[in-house]
């Protein structure tokens, strides 16, 4: 597949003199010294990135790091010193007014930090903006206004007017004047973080749940890097202009590429970061209700080192013997394998974040990692998940099955 | 005592008259006469309409308009203040002053927006307009005279080209100011989903510039009046022009008549445009607002308004 979005060798650099600020820039010279000697200002060094169709691609970084530049360049609110952004194929940095004009009224939206509603119109005509400015027919847009006021939820504000409505709203209706004209790419410059952290919540959950639907391209901006670990489906890290790392937000949290990001997730909640399946072992050690006994089920939990083993049934899961359970049942010749199993076990989605499986860890018996038809994948021992989430990744997470 | 004018005396004057009399006027005059004509259609037409209406029937329009935008004491005030012009046998002249006053103004906002539009938009055209609104708002009234009745001539239209010039820097300033302080935010918004330059003009920053443009209407109306005097001097009629012969022949109660008619108008006009400026404000201030706003650090109510208007 190729790219909906190519960054290539992006710079832009503010100030009177921007050939003399890219000349040192690309003799290595760094951005304060950029700025002592010459006063200009670099906003973006080099950066180059890619952006799938349907992802939600974050950048993240400190303020002044050039976050906002960086945006602003790609539907040509600021025209980029050097380096091309290619929307299919088509260079944003070079094209004339016209054509830009064309990419910004079908291509690309932008939902602004500050929610930047014009405070003179209603809401509904605020969400048919783009469309107005397309020379789409009044009742029309109206229609399609509501539609997307629908999206967010907000349908029976059409005709308020911004001021009414809370910071949560206004920005839904941000966000329903870019979805409005139906654009491929969604820009999104720190779109919550003018909100109360509670609303912060409900706004993101929101634009998950719409992005689940309508797959659009978002480029989305944060200093929150909880915010992107949760939204983004990769992460750009800036500093100074640069982009430092690029990654899932797994990748960067368990390996950073420099003190700067690892300063970053350095108190990350890890719980949240990280999946079921991350601490997962992929190919457990089971038991088969039909062919194991309470001894050869002992001898399993002796070889892979462990207390508990869980027990199929064919493919369904019968449920988890523990080798307290198995021992007792070997020693009562009535007893089989049968009696010694809990049919009452933990289990967790294998997309399911560590947080969500606290509850079922603290029960001591490993965790039954399930697909989407409940067949067990993996298991997960509360020590691996424990070890993921102090960060010491060194610990082996799960036992392994032996050949 | 020595004084440098022992040495060499400068004959300005005759450089001046030389300059009009022998180089302006025998090249320029059939321009200047051409200039007129625009504004001699709108006044005439304008003076005839409001000459021609009944009494009662521009009383109670206007005291409609009054009550519609400025309320309805500002109304009740409106028909007494008429009411009291006709009976002192000024309505002829009130209607002539008014149209005089209408012409100007039209004319202003017609030169005066697209120019402040002009400015706003681009930092050159602002440096060169800004000195010469300086200049025109600093050169006494009366000395704008000498040279329109050079140009000119005498009578009504050279009396509202004085006007025009006297009373057109607000409008142009605070269409600039208007538009200029519209928040980046919604420029770069409105720019995002593509909007062309007059789109984005006529959508975002006209509306949101309207009450600082409404703002600077009011300050030209009142400046305009204030020439109403003056331009009789040089052949103006209306309430100015009673006023005028008033003094001139020591006659108190007729030029106490003249202006107390002036000033009647001036409120009247003053509150109209004020309440539209307001009307067309993006949000209304309610009073505990304005009230509030006294105690807090910072700009005073007015100013915030526009700041938040804009
Ligand atoms: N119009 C501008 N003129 C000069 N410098 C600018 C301009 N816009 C941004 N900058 C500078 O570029 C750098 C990046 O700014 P910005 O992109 O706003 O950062 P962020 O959004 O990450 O906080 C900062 O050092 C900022 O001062
Ligand atoms: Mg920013």
């Amino acid at each position: 597949m190729t790219a909906k979005l190519k960054i290539q060798n992006l710079t832009k650099i503010f100030g009177p003199n921007a050939r003399e600020g890219l000349d040192r820039l690309q003799a290595g010279d760094s951005k304060a010294a950029i700025f002592e000697a010459t006063g200009n200002t670099v906003g973006i060094d080099n950066a180059s990135f890619d952006v799938e169709q349907g992802q939600i691609f974050v950048v993240m970084g400190l303020s002044g790091s050039g976050k906002s530049t960086l945006v602003r360049t790609l539907n040509g609110l600021i025209a980029p010193t050097s380096g091309s952004i290619l929307i299919d194929g088509e260079d944003i940095a070079s094209c004339s007014p016209a054509t830009l004009r064309e990419v910004r009224r079908n291509k690309v939206a932008m939902v602004f930090q500050h929610f930047a509603l014009f405070p003179h119109m209603s809401v509904a005509d605020n969400v048919a903006y783009g469309l107005k400015i397309k020379g789409i027919a009044a009742a029309e847009r109206r229609r399609r206004a509501e539609l997307a006021l629908e999206q967010v939820g907000l349908a029976a504000y059409a005709d308020s007017t911004p001021a009414e409505l809370s910071g949560g709203m206004q920005q839904r209706v941000g966000l329903a004047r870019g979805l409005a004209t139906d654009p491929e790419i969604l820009l999104m410059d720190e779109p919550f973080g003018a909100l109360d952290p509670l609303i912060r919540r409900d706004v993101q959950d929101e634009l998950l749940r719409l992005q689940k639907k309508l797959r659009k391209t978002i480029i989305f901006i944060t200093h929150d890097l909880n915010e992107a670990l949760l939204l983004g489906d990769r992460i750009a890290i800036m500093k100074d202009g640069a982009i430092v790392q690029i990654g899932t937000a797994q990748e960067i949290v368990d390996t950073p590429a420099d003190d700067y990001v690892r300063a970053f997730v350095a108190d990350i909640d890890r719980g949240r970061v990280f999946t079921a399946e991350s601490v997962s072992s992929a190919d457990p050690v089971v038991l088969q209700l039909g062919t194991d006994t309470s001894e050869t089920a002992m001898q399993s939990m002796e070889d892979a080192n462990c207390n508990a083993l869980y027990v199929l049934d064919g493919e369904e899961i019968a449920g988890v013997v523990t080798y307290q359970d198995a021992m007792a049942a070997s020693r009562d010749d009535d007893a089989t394998l049968a009696d010694a199993i809990q049919s009452d076990f933990p289990t967790a989605d294998r997309g399911s974040a560590l947080h969500e499986l606290y509850g079922a860890a603290s029960s001591g018996l490993p965790i039954a990692v399930t697909d989407d038809n409940n067949r067990l994948v993996g298991v997960v021992e509360p020590e691996a998940l424990l070890a993921q989430l102090s960060g010491d990744t060194s610990a082996d997470p799960a036992p392994a099955a032996k050949p | 005592m020595f004084s440098p004018s022992d040495v060499l005396l400068i004959p300005f004057d005759d450089w001046v008259n030389i300059l009009v009399r022998e180089w302006i006027v025998p090249n320029f005059r059939p321009l200047f006469r051409a200039l007129q004509v625009p504004v001699s259609m709108v006044l005439d037409w304008l003076d005839t309409f409001f000459n021609a209406v009944p009494m009662l029937v521009f009383t109670a329009a206007l005291a409609l308009l009054t009550w519609r935008t400025a309320g309805r004491g500002m109304a009740i005030f409106t028909v007494i203040s008429l009411i009291f012009i006709d009976m002192i046998g000024l309505w002829p002249e009130t209607m002539t002053t008014l149209s005089m006053i209408v012409t100007s103004v039209l004319f202003c906002v017609v030169l005066g927006v697209p120019l402040g539009i002009l400015a706003a938009r681009n930092d050159r055209v602002l440096a060169v307009i800004r000195p010469v609104l300086d200049i025109m708002q600093t050169v006494p009234s009366f000395v704008y005279l000498v040279p329109i009745v050079m140009l000119f001539g005498v009578g009504m239209a050279p009396g509202i080209i004085a006007t025009i010039i006297f009373a057109l820097p607000p409008i142009v300033r605070l269409t600039n100011l208007g538009i200029r302080n519209v928040r980046g935010d919604l420029i770069e918004a409105a720019e995002a989903f593509g909007s062309t330059s007059w789109q984005m003009l006529w959508n975002i920053q006209l509306p949101l510039a309207m009450r600082t443009i409404m703002a600077g209407l009011n300050q030209t109306l009142m400046l305009a009046l204030s020439m109403v005097v003056i331009t009789s001097m040089i052949g103006a009629g209306g309430l100015g022009l009673t006023v005028y012969t008033g003094l001139g022949r020591l006659d108190v109660g007729g030029a106490t008549a003249g202006g107390v008619g002036i000033v009647l108008l001036a409120i009247i006009l003053d509150r109209i445009t004020q309440a539209l400026g307001e009307a067309n404000g993006v949000r209304t201030v309610p009073l505990r607002q304005t009230v509030l706003s006294f105690f807090r650090r910072g700009a005073p109510a007015s100013t915030a308004e526009i700041r938040r208007a804009a």
